[in-house]
């Protein structure tokens, strides 16, 4: 069991990275619009109907 | 919602919008239908750009929104008084803008817009911001004008405006990202502690090693003690509000449990004995967190349907240069002092004099007057007023805030800011709840002194835990929320929770008159006499931009005769029109014009039929005769008596308020069944509003439903104030309540679901009071542990959320 004193501060240790990580994604508002993106994912920018884009 | 399928529409539906053709408009030879010109541009720009994946990326069930592009210039964009207000520079010579879009509905929306890059060069990306409808466009300036990008965006269905932020919106997207962090820092942390406490719990029954019970108290205690100084500092913040206002507030016994079970906690691991009440101390930041956030949320997103609903497209002046020539610019660029040109149909940009030029204005922006008033050089002119009959030089002498319209809105400012706050149920309960439950802390601190000193402390931290109002700070902002979300879907936008709770209860409802309870819009309603002569009248009112002669010619065209050829038409501001049709000398107008030498008596008693029921009567004399007279005025609305009815029904004081005439104002009202004494006529918009507030003294709870700029004040002067659909866009901004649907039917809709709300909430509070009388008296008797708290605290909780989302309110 003594395992657990390295297990219990890694397990801790990575929960705090995830954190760390959520806490700077939600202040650089990526949690801002909720909606827009989920909805993005489902255009397929490879169209197989209209060929290729138009030139710019 | 199926994005990706794509269903044959009905043969007859339009090919863009999905809507039936109609009959007129259905072209058995061609290959595509159309609804109207709007999609059929549309449809054609979409396929001209070969983005017709638009329509494969669309499901049947999105369609349904008919394309209205504006169609209008958007050169305004291009000025620099507009580009210094809106835009911003990026470095590598781009630019940026925010553009709220109307018309946006789905996710192929989406796609088409942000593939406009594709096919307009010079704009490097778009990206969309459905919830809010918005789009930050960047371009290069020296490859794409702005009113080039306006203009295509327009084409394609979605009529682009500027995005005026609010110096709230920046303070409002931090504090909603700090809830947001807090929120989930308190979750993870809750999460953690629960899983070190069901090992503990664990060890309960099948004997743990002190050495490993240690550990995990100890690890709990650290999380705790982040959990309660980070994401709990928001209650220890509002306890801190509560105990220097004086007004007891749901924090305080949230904060006064934090400190105490965190601190007798941290004492029992120290000294390796007794209970610790770690998970359910962060499980209560955590839930509590979870409540404040869904209801900013909410709160946001109606402000943010709201913006989007009063956006206003740039206006444009035509300012006379020194050299006598026009030269269009945008309004904020007026000056006091310019002088501006006003084209019929335009409105005008400032207070001021005129110049030059004889017109009729319509006034109903700002006295809620439907009959036009004309003016001359010489007279005052207020900013927001429309010209309706000819061209009018105007010397500006007051713009923006400074005019009388832009005062209006201060005074409306200053009516929000000093309305009284609603004593909301929640607080009520509250402020009873945290009296009980410190009392009850003390009796049994006390009562168990005497049996047990060690229990005593045990069993009052273990009452403050466990009666936490977890459940009870969830369920008024849950059950409002489930309920402003459900109205949203509805049509119907409310603002806030407080306005929900005031429209349940019973009161005093005051309706505005032109635009509310009527279209808003001046019909031919009466006629007496010879029915013929009304296609005389709509061809020499054909010319005309006035409201009454717009009235003819619409009720002209609804009876389609042979088209009658008119000559030598002559206009007399405020008296009528003259003509020779078919031959004969007709004379539309006032009883004067028409018939010089007096009324015959058989057309005064039409002229008395028609004034008795509340309309402006026009004579139409034939060959120097008066063969018939009208009634012109502005119909109710179809729903309005059964909408009224309903809502006497319902326990509601009805009166009217109106700019016009206290006659006319009296004869709508008794075809409404309201009593003379309840309808008050001629009132100014100022006035308006300081009639709301004196009959909101005396009265409790007043309700305010107006349409109009007029309203505005009185709207924001009463404790709800409630736009209907068709309303300016500044009545809409100093509303509580916006009705995006037509009619009054969704006011009755509004109140009816606000008692459901507000029962809903009640339930609520019963369902986590009794859990709290429950786990109080459990800990009071001693009989509490970590366990049983923690099991109860997450169901009382999930009673209330399931409660809230799944009763049917809206």
């Amino acid at each position: 069991m003594e395992v657990l004193y390295i297990l219990f501060p890694l397990a801790l240790l990575m929960a705090g990275i995830a954190v760390v990580a959520y806490v700077w994604a939600a202040r650089a508002g990526q949690f801002d619009d909720m909606e827009t993106p989920a909805m993005r994912v489902l255009h397929d920018d490879q169209d197989p109907d209209s060929g290729k884009p138009k030139a710019p | 919602m199926s994005v990706l399928r794509q269903e044959p529409l009905a043969p007859d539906a339009c090919d863009h919008c999905g809507l039936p053709v109609p009959a007129g408009l259905y072209d058995a030879e061609a290959e595509h239908q159309f609804c109207c010109a709007g999609c059929r541009a549309v449809y054609e720009t979409i396929r001209g750009f070969g983005l017709d994946r638009y329509y494969s990326l669309r499901g049947d069930e999105e369609a349904g929104l008919q394309a209205n592009p504006d169609g209008g210039s958007f050169a305004t964009f291009d000025h620099d008084a507009f580009q210094q207000r809106h835009v911003e520079e990026l470095p590598g010579n781009l630019r940026r803008i925010e553009l709220q879009l109307e018309g946006m509905h789905c996710a192929a929306c989406i796609w088409l817009i942000e593939h406009t890059p594709r096919v307009v060069d010079g704009i490097n990306s778009i990206q969309v911001d459905f919830g809010r409808k918005r789009a930050q466009v960047v371009w290069d300036p020296s490859r794409v004008g702005l009113s080039r990008i306006a203009e295509t965006l327009d084409s394609l269905g979605y009529t682009p405006r500027p995005y005026v932020g609010s110096p709230l919106d920046e303070i409002r997207r931090r504090e909603s990202r700090r809830l947001l962090v807090r929120m989930a820092v308190a979750g993870a942390l809750a999460a953690n502690v629960m899983l070190m406490s069901f090992a503990l719990f664990a060890g309960m029954f099948d004997r743990m090693e002190a050495e490993y019970r240690e550990l995990f108290r100890w690890s709990g205690l650290g999380l705790t003690l982040l959990a309660v100084i980070w994401p709990g500092r928001t209650f220890f913040a509002g306890a801190r509000a509560s105990i220097r206002t004086g007004v007891m507030h749901m924090d305080l016994p949230v904060a006064l449990a934090l400190a105490a079970g965190t601190i007798w906690g941290a004492v029992n691991t120290v000294r390796g004995a007794g209970e610790t009440y770690f998970e359910s101390l962060t499980a209560v930041i955590f839930l509590l967190l979870v409540g404040r956030y869904v209801m900013q949320r909410q709160q946001h997103a109606a402000h943010d349907a709201v913006a989007l609903l009063y956006g206003l497209t740039p206006g444009v002046v035509h300012r006379v240069q020194r050299n006598g020539s026009l030269e269009d610019v945008p309004v904020e660029a007026l000056e006091s002092g310019d002088r501006v040109e006003v084209l019929p149909g335009e409105s005008i940009p400032g207070d001021g004099e005129v110049q030059d030029g004889r017109s009729s204005l319509d006034l109903s922006l700002l006295s809620g007057e439907s009959e036009p008033v004309n003016v001359e050089p010489g007279d005052r002119v207020f900013a927001g007023t429309t010209n309706l009959g000819s061209p009018l030089r105007i010397r500006v002498d007051s713009t923006g805030a400074e005019t009388r319209v832009g005062r209006l809105m201060n005074l409306v400012e200053s009516f929000a800011r000093d309305r009284p706050r609603v004593v909301r149920l929640a607080d009520r309960v509250a402020h009873r709840f945290v009296l009980v439950v410190l009392s009850v802390a003390a009796a049994t601190l006390l009562g168990w002194w005497w049996v047990d000193p060690d229990a005593a402390v045990e069993n009052a931290i273990a009452l403050l835990i466990v009666t936490c109002p977890c459940a009870l700070g969830l369920a008024t902002p849950l059950a409002l929320v489930a309920a402003i979300g459900r109205a949203a879907r509805k049509g119907i936008l409310i603002k806030g929770g407080e306005a929900i709770e005031t429209l349940a209860r019973h009161g005093r409802l005051l309706l505005d008159k032109t635009g509310t309870l009527t279209e808003g819009r001046t019909e031919l309603i009466e006629l007496h006499g010879d029915r013929d002569t009304i296609r005389y009248a709509a061809a020499l009112e054909l010319g005309v931009a006035h409201p009454i002669a717009h009235a003819f010619v619409e009720a002209g065209r609804e009876r389609a005769g042979a088209p009658v050829a008119c000559s030598g038409i002559r206009y007399a501001p405020g008296e009528g029109v003259a003509g020779r049709c078919e031959g004969r000398e007709v004379r539309i107008g006032s009883a004067t014009f028409t018939a010089p030498d007096g009324l015959p008596s058989r057309a005064a008693g039409w002229e008395r039929d028609v004034i008795a029921s509340g309309l402006s009567p026009v004579c139409i004399a034939v060959d120097g005769e008066v063969v018939s007279v009208a009634g012109i005025g502005d119909p109710l609305r179809a729903d309005a008596a059964g909408a009224l009815e309903a809502l006497r029904e319902r326990g509601f004081d009805l009166g009217m308020i109106s700019g016009d005439d206290p006659r006319v104002a009296r004869a709508i009202g008794r075809t409404l069944g309201l009593e003379d004494e309840a309808v008050h006529g001629r009132v100014a918009p100022e006035d308006k509003a300081r009639h709301v507030q004196a009959l909101r003294r005396d009265e409790g709870s007043l309700i305010m439903v107006g349409d109009g700029v007029n309203d505005t004040a009185a709207l924001s002067a009463a404790d709800v104030g409630v736009a209907v659909q068709g309303g300016a866009e500044a009545s809409l901004s100093a509303a509580d309540v916006y009705l995006s649907r037509p009619g009054l039917a969704p006011l009755v809709e509004l109140i009816d679901g606000s008692r459901r709300a507000m029962g809903v909430v009640r339930r609520n509070m019963a369902a986590s009071l009794a859990y709290n009388l429950v786990t109080g008296g459990l800990a009071v008797a001693g009989l509490i542990n970590p366990l049983i708290a923690a099991v109860l605290m997450p169901i009382s909780s999930l009673t209330v959320v399931t409660l809230s989302y799944r009763s049917r309110t809206f």
